[in-house]
C-alpha cells in the first residue's frame, strides 16, 4: 500500500489501494517517515482505488508540511478516484499551487 | 446618527466618480494600454457600490455589482474592450447616475421606468457573463491544472449572476470517526444545486507530529447555487450540527454578514477573506470593504496592522499577498488623493471671498490715509501690506477658479452620442482646456454651451455623404476653444460644416415677419437673425435641437451672465460661435475716474489708454461724438452728459479709451484718479434698468463709486452715431 523508492535526487512513493479512515493511521506513519526528507517527494497516486476525507486530509497534511519546510511535493498520476474527490473538494489548484510546485510538475497533473 | 451629511458626501463623491468614469470610458478605446484606465473605472464603480452598501441603497449595490463584474472581467483580460462594450458601460454609468441623483431630493427608491431600464441593462450584462460561461463549458477535459484560469471565469460568472449561497463548514473533530465524511456532505449538496466553487481549508491541520489521522481538521468554504430554501440546505448538515460550525449565508447577503462570518470563523481574517474571494462569494473589492469596515470597528481596540500579520503568519500564498498589496495600494492612493484636495463648502468659500473683499476695501482706505498723513514709514509699511492683500485676494479668487477643461470634456460624450444618433462622423477638438474661470461662471455656462454644441452637430456638420460630395473629409470637426481676452474669457464653438444658409434664414425671417421682403441686409445681419426668439431653420425637427427654443435662449442666458455671443459663418466652410464671459463676478482691478464730485470705476483690463481731450479736438467734436485718434475714428461718450452731471466741464477733459469685443470707444471724464482694486457689489434689483452701470463699490474713504458697464457703453457708442443723426434730424 505504501512503497518507497529512494533515488538520488528524489523520494518516489506510491500508494496503492485505499486511502480511507480505515488505513489512515498506518498511512500517516509511513508518510511521516519521508515528510522531512529534503529531496523532492513524488507521490504516485495511480493505484489509489478509493479515497475519503481522511485520505485527502493526509495528502493536505503532506502538502502543508512540505510547503512550510520549503520542500517540494508532487502528486502524480492521479487515479480517477483521486481526481473525482479533488474536484469535489476544490483541491486541484490547492495541490498545484504555483508557489510550491513547479510548472512542469503542474503539467504532469493535467496529463 | 444623522446620516444626512454623509449621504450628501456620498452623492457628491459618486458624481465625481461617475464623471471620472465617463471621461475614461470616452478615451479608453484610443489608448494602447488600457489596464490603468480599466482599473480606474473598476475602482470608481467599486467605490460607488461599496458606499451604497453602507447606506443600504440595495438597488444601487445590485445594479453596480453587475457592472463591476463586467469591468473585472475586462480588467483581467477575459474579454476584449469593444466599442459595443464601451457603449454598454456608458449606458450603465448613466443608469447609476440616474439612480444616485434622486437621492439628493430624498426620494428613496427608483421609479418603475428606471427599474425596467436597470433590468434591461442587467440582462445585457448577464448575457455577456453567460456567454463567457458557455464558452467555458465547451472546453474539454476534466482534470486540468490550468484550471486556475477556469476558476477565474467561473468565479466571474458566479458574480454576474450574484445569487450564490455561501456555506462555511468546520467539521467537528469526531466527524470522521463517527462516519460523517465531509465528502459525502459535499456530494449530497450537489443533489440540491450546483457547487459553484469550493475551497477546502487546511488551516485546522496541526503540525504533522501532532496530527491524528482519524480526527477531522477540515473546513470548507462553498459557493453554492441552488433554488432550495435555507431550511433545506441547513437540513443537509443536521447530523453534524452538534459539534460542527455551520454557517449559511443567503444569496446577496450584505457585506456586514460576511464580516460577522469572517469574525466568527477560526482562521485568520485576511486569509479567510481571500478564501471567500477565491470561492467567488465575495469579490476582492467587497473583501477590501469588509476588512476596512472591520478595522474601522476595531480601530479603538487597536489591532496590529494587516501587513504585520501577513509577515508573521508567513502567508506565502500569492493571492493573499496580491490582495494585501492591492489593498495597500488602494489605501495609499486614497491618502494621496486626500492630501491633494480638500472639500470645502461653497458657502464658506463665498464668505472668505466676501471678507477678502472687505479687506481690500479697508486696505485701500488705509493706503489713502497713509498717503495723506505723509508719514513715509507708514506709507512704506502700508504698501507692503497692500501687496500682501493683493496676493491674498488673488489666491482667494483662484480658489474659485476652475479650468474649463472639465466642462469641455463633458461634450465628448455629447458629440459621441449625438453624432452616432444622427449617423455623422465628428471629431471633437479641444484647445485651451487649461483656461480657468470662476466656478460660478462655469456652472452657468454649461447649458448655453451644450446648446451651441448640439446645434453645430445637428445643423452645422453635414452627413458624411454630403461632405464627401463637396470634397470635404467625411469626418467633420467640431472645435471647442477657450482663451482669456481683456478681462473676459472667450469660448469658441466652431464647426467645419455647411455654414448658415442665408436664403433659408431670410425666407424664414420674412415668413415670421421679422424683416420686410424688400429690406436689404448684410450677411452678418441675416446670420444674427437666428438669435431672434422662436427662430429655427431646421427642416426636420429632431429631438436634439430645432424645437424653436434655441439661439434666443442661449443669447439671453449668456447676456444674463454679463456675457455676449456672436457668430461668424462662411458658406461651405462652417460656422463659429464666440461666447464672451466675464472672468469672475467678484473682484476686479479698476481704473478710477471722476466727473464733478462723483467717482466711477472702469475695469482696468478694458482700458487701452488715456488721452487728453485738448481744446482743438474738443471744439471739433463739440457737436459730434467721435474724435480723431491717430487717424482712427473713435466714437466717445461724455459721462458728464450720460449721467446728467451739473456744472460746466473743466478746462481740460480726458478720454479713457476702452475696448470690448473688438470695438473701441472713448469715455470723456473730468479727472483720472488711477488704479483701484474693486470689490463688485451688485446693484439692487431696482437699478436693473439703469444703463451704463454694472455695479457699485465702496471707496477707501467710504464713498460709493459706480462701476461702468463698459460692454454696454461700447455698444452704445458704436450705435450712437446713427441715433444721434436721427435725433437731430
Amino acid at each position: 500500500m505504501f512503497r518507497l523508492e529512494q533515488l538520488k535526487r528524489k523520494c518516489r512513493a506510491r500508494i496503492d489501494g485505499e486511502m480511507t479512515i480505515y488505513n489512515a493511521a498506518t498511512l500517516k506513519d509511513r508518510l511521516a517517515s519521508v515528510l522531512d526528507d529534503p529531496r523532492q517527494l513524488e507521490i504516485n497516486l495511480a493505484n489509489v482505488s478509493e479515497i475519503d476525507s481522511a485520505g485527502v486530509q493526509l495528502l493536505m497534511l503532506a502538502k502543508k508540511h512540505r510547503a512550510g519546510a520549503q520542500h517540494a511535493l508532487a502528486l502524480t498520476n492521479h487515479s480517477p478516484a483521486v481526481l473525482d474527490v479533488f474536484e469535489t473538494m476544490g483541491l486541484v489548484s490547492y495541490f498545484s499551487d504555483p508557489v510550491v510546485l513547479t510548472r512542469t510538475q503542474g503539467d504532469r497533473h493535467g496529463s | 446618527m444623522d446620516l444626512d451629511p454623509a449621504l450628501r458626501t456620498y452623492i457628491a463623491e459618486s458624481r465625481e466618480l461617475l464623471e471620472e468614469m465617463e471621461d475614461i470610458l470616452l478615451r479608453v478605446d484610443q489608448e494602447d494600454d488600457k489596464q490603468e484606465s480599466l482599473n480606474a473605472i473598476f475602482r470608481a464603480a467599486h467605490t460607488i457600490k461599496g458606499s451604497a452598501g453602507l447606506f443600504g441603497l440595495d438597488h444601487i449595490v445590485a445594479f453596480t455589482h453587475g457592472v463591476e463584474s463586467l469591468l473585472d472581467k475586462l480588467r483581467e483580460g477575459a474579454m476584449p474592450v469593444t466599442a459595443d462594450l464601451i457603449a454598454l458601460l456608458l449606458a450603465c454609468r448613466d443608469h447609476i447616475s440616474d439612480l444616485v441623483e434622486p437621492l439628493e431630493s430624498g426620494m428613496g427608491g427608483p421609479g418603475d421606468g428606471l427599474m425596467a431600464k436597470g433590468e434591461d441593462l442587467t440582462t445585457r450584462l448577464h448575457a455577456l457573463g453567460v456567454g463567457a460561461r458557455s464558452a467555458l463549458a465547451e472546453r474539454p477535459g476534466v482534470p486540468s491544472v490550468t484550471c486556475a484560469d477556469d476558476e477565474v471565469v467561473e468565479r466571474m460568472a458566479g458574480q454576474v449572476s450574484g445569487d450564490n449561497w455561501h456555506i462555511s463548514l468546520r467539521f467537528g473533530p469526531q466527524s470522521l470517526r463517527d462516519g460523517m465524511d465531509p465528502l459525502s456532505f459535499l456530494r449530497y449538496l450537489t443533489t440540491l444545486g450546483e457547487i459553484v466553487s469550493v475551497r477546502t481549508l487546511d488551516d485546522g491541520l496541526p503540525p504533522a507530529a501532532d496530527m491524528d489521522p482519524e480526527t477531522c481538521y477540515l473546513g470548507f468554504e462553498i459557493a453554492f447555487k441552488s433554488d432550495a430554501d435555507k431550511q433545506t440546505i441547513e437540513a443537509v448538515f443536521d447530523f453534524v450540527r452538534e459539534d460542527s460550525q455551520i454557517r449559511i449565508l443567503a444569496p446577496r447577503s450584505r457585506i456586514g454578514d460576511y464580516i460577522e462570518l469572517i469574525k466568527a470563523l477560526p482562521e485568520e481574517d485576511l486569509r479567510l477573506g481571500d478564501i471567500l474571494v477565491s470561492c467567488g462569494s465575495l469579490t476582492r473589492a467587497e473583501l477590501d470593504d469588509a476588512l476596512r469596515m472591520q478595522s474601522d470597528m476595531r480601530a479603538q481596540s487597536m489591532d496590529r496592522p494587516l501587513g504585520n500579520i501577513v509577515v508573521e503568519q508567513r502567508m506565502t500564498e500569492q493571492p493573499v499577498l496580491d490582495a494585501a498589496i492591492e489593498k495597500q495600494t488602494q489605501v495609499r492612493e486614497g491618502q494621496t488623493r486626500e492630501t491633494q484636495s480638500v472639500r470645502v463648502d461653497a458657502e464658506k468659500l463665498d464668505r472668505l471671498i466676501n471678507l477678502v473683499g472687505e479687506l481690500v476695501i479697508a486696505g485701500a482706505g488705509t493706503a489713502l490715509n497713509a498717503q495723506a498723513s505723509g508719514d513715509t514709514v507708514m506709507v512704506e509699511s502700508v504698501s507692503t501690506l497692500t501687496r500682501l492683500v493683493e496676493e491674498v485676494r488673488d489666491s482667494a479668487l483662484r480658489l474659485r477658479m476652475v479650468q474649463i477643461g472639465a466642462t469641455f470634456n463633458r461634450f465628448q460624450r455629447v458629440v459621441r452620442d449625438v453624432s452616432a444618433e444622427l449617423g455623422k462622423e465628428i471629431d471633437l477638438v479641444i484647445t485651451g482646456a487649461e483656461t480657468d474661470l470662476d466656478k460660478t461662471v462655469v456652472e452657468k455656462i454649461g447649458d448655453p454651451l451644450m446648446h451651441l454644441v448640439r446645434n453645430s452637430i445637428d445643423h452645422g456638420i453635414e452627413s458624411p455623404e454630403a461632405r464627401l460630395a463637396q470634397g470635404k473629409p467625411a469626418t467633420g470637426v467640431l472645435r471647442l476653444n477657450a482663451y482669456h481676452d481683456s478681462g473676459s474669457i472667450v469660448i469658441e464653438v466652431a464647426d467645419d460644416g455647411a455654414g448658415l444658409n442665408r436664403e433659408r434664414i431670410l425666407r424664414k425671417a420674412i415668413e415670421k415677419g421679422l424683416v420686410q421682403e424688400e429690406q436689404h441686409l448684410e450677411d452678418q445681419d441675416v446670420y444674427n437673425l437666428i438669435f431672434e426668439p422662436g427662430f429655427s431653420t431646421a427642416d426636420a425637427v429632431t429631438n436634439l435641437s430645432g424645437r424653436g427654443v434655441g439661439m434666443d435662449v442661449v443669447k439671453r442666458n449668456i447676456a444674463a451672465l454679463r456675457g455676449t455671443v456672436e457668430l461668424e459663418s462662411h458658406p461651405g466652410r462652417g460656422t463659429s460661435f464666440r461666447v464672451r464671459m466675464p472672468l469672475t463676478l467678484a473682484i476686479i482691478d479698476g481704473f478710477l475716474v471722476g466727473v464733478e464730485t462723483s467717482s466711477f470705476v472702469v475695469p482696468l483690463d478694458m482700458v487701452l489708454e488715456c488721452v487728453e481731450l485738448n481744446a482743438a479736438s474738443r471744439d471739433l467734436s463739440a457737436d459730434r461724438d467721435y474724435l480723431n485718434l491717430r487717424g482712427e475714428v473713435l466714437p466717445f461718450i461724455r459721462l458728464r452728459t450720460l449721467f446728467g452731471a451739473e456744472g460746466a466741464p473743466p478746462r481740460r477733459e480726458n478720454v479713457v479709451v476702452v475696448q470690448y469685443g473688438g470695438n473701441k470707444a472713448g469715455l470723456v471724464v473730468d479727472r483720472l484718479m488711477g488704479e483701484f482694486q474693486t470689490v463688485i457689489k451688485p446693484l439692487g434689483r431696482i437699478f436693473n434698468q439703469v444703463r451704463g452701470v454694472g455695479g457699485s463699490t465702496i471707496l477707501g474713504n467710504g464713498e460709493v463709486a459706480l462701476i461702468l458697464d463698459v460692454p454696454g457703453l461700447v455698444r452704445q457708442a458704436s450705435h450712437l452715431e446713427p441715433q444721434g443723426v436721427a435725433a437731430t434730424a
